[in-house]
């Protein structure tokens, strides 16, 4: 199976006055169809810088980024801005959601984006909604949600535009054991679902028992790579 | 997408929204009531000089266009109807006086006006019918006047004017009521030109050398006629007199300059203060949406959804905010007496309005800049 993500030896470097500062150094890995990654390391590893590269936020300073098969280098602005409205779907830390517009309409919001707002678009949304147990709260607005709640909202919207790619930044920084595990388990389960090619940044090694695949960062290099279960189960009770 | 965000972040934050029209709303009520002031004083100012047929005003030479201090004598009026290019001229004098008002209540204060009949200089006539002699004890009197003192046509009126430090009082019989003509904010009561020269305010009446005068002659030209060559040709055939177009008359008139520069200046300053408002309020808005924005870019919205949002809501709370503003003035408008001098002049509100409804998107530049500057990776509290 051909990967949707493919990161060959990637590095950025950051420009911090006469300093220079690699944040992401000779980075290579792959991510397929169906598959689920957790990209984990301490603060400063680069982890969210790699996450900003795939996800067309950032260009490498060496090394490429394909999507699809399509490098993302050649990319101008604009295209990237329309690369990241239809293949990537994206769950953040926190403001995830806009404050003024329902459950549905948050969901709906990259149909609308991307144009595609019609009978089919909406009862995926629908569908979405009710898959993530959110059908008595569709008019609602974020604030009456609990955290848990908003981060299920978010991952709707990220998959209702049916990407290739969906990224999710510390999506459980903000919530408790119990929603943290209920977030990221339907988050595993739609990318699996679905056959999304899925990435999770996380500081919390216990969300790793519903990922595939563990890339294990350092000072901007891969410290390591776990890929079948018992090596993960092994580094998540190691801890 | 964009006007839809804009119009749904109103509509769930409408309280906070409709606050902040009231708002442009107040500043709205406000730029209209000094426009409407502005063109009241200008009115009560200029309205005869500005009413008047024709197209340009003779003076006495060096007396910087003054109506009052300039005089002009009867010789030098024919010399000036001999120019080729006039179609008619008439002699126009001002001055004031009072219209007594029996049961001992407060006069009431007139420009009185001789005109000569048939001439330019005399107004527009409503009721009855304009002065047809040179002299006699006659008048036509303004209708505002007219309407204030309860007069019919064929009344007799008393007037008081001053003649050698001494109270002189004349009566006269209204033979006609004019449209509104006010100058130097009186009512005016147009009498001929030889009685205006008779019983006029003056500090050596009837002295027996005394030669006619006018304080202006008002020129009405053939039609076609270059009126700047005309006015040259004036300056030329006549000695010690000049010409002045009726904007320049207008702009002559003891005060009326520095009025409306000052009552302008406070108009230009309301819209500036606007301006700030809201611009301050939107940029307000937008620093706590910072976060948001980088999100919507990250997901791929553009700049131009994010600006076009932006924009929107402004245009739309602008909007709204003027209407509110211009409903509150009519209201306003409806209440205030009659004797204060506001007239809503169409194309001063409509100027003003639309100076309004630009302040908003103006204000909300700053704002615009902002919203496309935030960059889509503060999403994920990275910075390029």
């Amino acid at each position: 199976m051909e990967p949707v993500i493919q990161a060959n030896s990637v590095s950025t470097v950051y420009q911090s006055g006469s300093l220079s500062v690699k944040a992401v150094d000779q980075i290579s890995f792959d991510v397929k169809p169906g598959e689920f990654v957790a990209l984990v390391g301490p603060s400063g590893s680069g982890k969210t810088t790699m996450l900003a590269m795939l996800a067309a936020l950032l260009s490498p300073t060496e090394g490429d980024v394909l999507i699809d098969g399509v490098d993302l280098s050649g990319f101008k602005d604009n295209e990237r801005v329309k690369f990241r409205r239809e293949k990537i779907g994206f769950t953040f830390q926190a403001n995830n959601l806009v404050p003024y517009l329902n459950i549905q309409e948050n969901v709906e919001m990259m149909l609308r984006l991307n144009n595609k707002l019609d009978n089919a678009g909406k009862e995926r949304a629908n569908e979405l909604i009710t898959r993530l147990g959110l059908e008595n709260r569709k008019r609602n607005l974020p604030n009456q949600l609990s955290g848990g709640e908003k981060q299920r909202v978010a991952i709707a919207r990220s998959l209702v535009h049916n990407p290739s790619v969906v990224l999710a930044d510390e999506p459980t920084a903000n919530l408790d054991s119990e929603r943290a595990y209920q977030v990221v388990k339907i988050f595993s389960d739609l990318i699996h679902e679905q056959d999304k090619a899925g990435i999770i940044v996380t500081h919390d090694l216990r969300m790793c028992i519903y990922v595939d695949k563990v890339v294990q960062m350092r000072d901007g290099k891969i410290e390591n790579i776990l890929a079948n279960r018992k090596e993960i189960d092994n580094f998540i009770a190691c801890g | 997408m964009a006007l839809f965000l804009s119009v749904k972040e109103i509509w769930r934050n409408r309280n906070r929204f409709f606050l902040f029209s009231l708002v442009i709303a107040l500043i709205t009520t406000l730029v209209l009531f000094i426009a409407a002031l502005a063109e009241g004083l200008a009115t009560a100012n200029k309205e005869y000089i500005s009413k008047i047929d024709a197209e340009l005003f003779v003076f006495q030479k060096n007396v910087s266009f003054s109506a009052s201090a300039s005089q002009i004598q009867r010789s030098i009026v024919n010399n000036i109807r001999r120019t080729p290019g006039i179609e008619s001229i008439g002699s126009v004098g001002f001055g004031g006086a009072d219209i007594v008002i029996p049961g001992g209540q407060k006069p009431l204060p007139v420009s009185l006006i001789g005109i000569e009949a048939g001439m330019p200089g005399n107004p527009a006539i409503i009721t009855g019918k304009p002065l047809t002699t040179t002299y006699a004890m006659e008048g036509v009197l303004d209708r505002r006047a007219a309407e204030k003192l309860k007069l019919k046509v064929g009344d007799r009126i008393t007037i008081k004017t001053i003649q050698a430090a001494k109270d002189k009082f004349y009566t006269l019989r209204v033979v006609g009521f004019s449209d509104s003509n006010q100058y130097l904010f009186r009512p005016s009561l147009f009498i001929p030109y030889r009685t205006w020269d008779e019983i006029r305010s003056q500090p050596d009446p009837g002295r027996p050398d005394r030669e006619l005068v006018s304080n202006i002659v008002a020129v009405k030209a053939t039609l076609g006629t270059d009126l700047k060559q005309l006015a040259s040709q004036i300056q030329v055939n006549v000695t010690d007199v000049e010409v002045a177009d009726k904007k320049t008359t207008i702009e002559a008139i003891p005060g009326y300059s520095a009025q409306q520069s000052t009552l302008n200046t406070q108009q230009i300053f309301t819209l500036l203060i606007g301006v700030l408002v809201i611009g301050g309020f939107f940029q307000i808005q937008m620093l706590q949406k910072v976060p948001l924005i980088g999100v919507l870019k990250a997901i791929g919205a553009t700049n131009s959804t994010v600006a076009l949002a932006v924009v929107s809501q402004i245009v739309i709370i602008t909007t709204f905010g003027v209407m509110l503003g211009s409903l509150v003035t009519i209201g306003l408008a409806l209440g205030i007496p009659s004797g204060v001098p506001i007239i809503f002049n169409g194309e001063k509100v409509i100027t003003s309005l639309l100076a309004l409804l630009a302040i908003g998107p103006l204000g909300g530049l700053v704002t615009v800049r902002l919203a496309v500057s935030v960059e889509p990776l503060m999403a994920l509290g990275l910075s390029s």
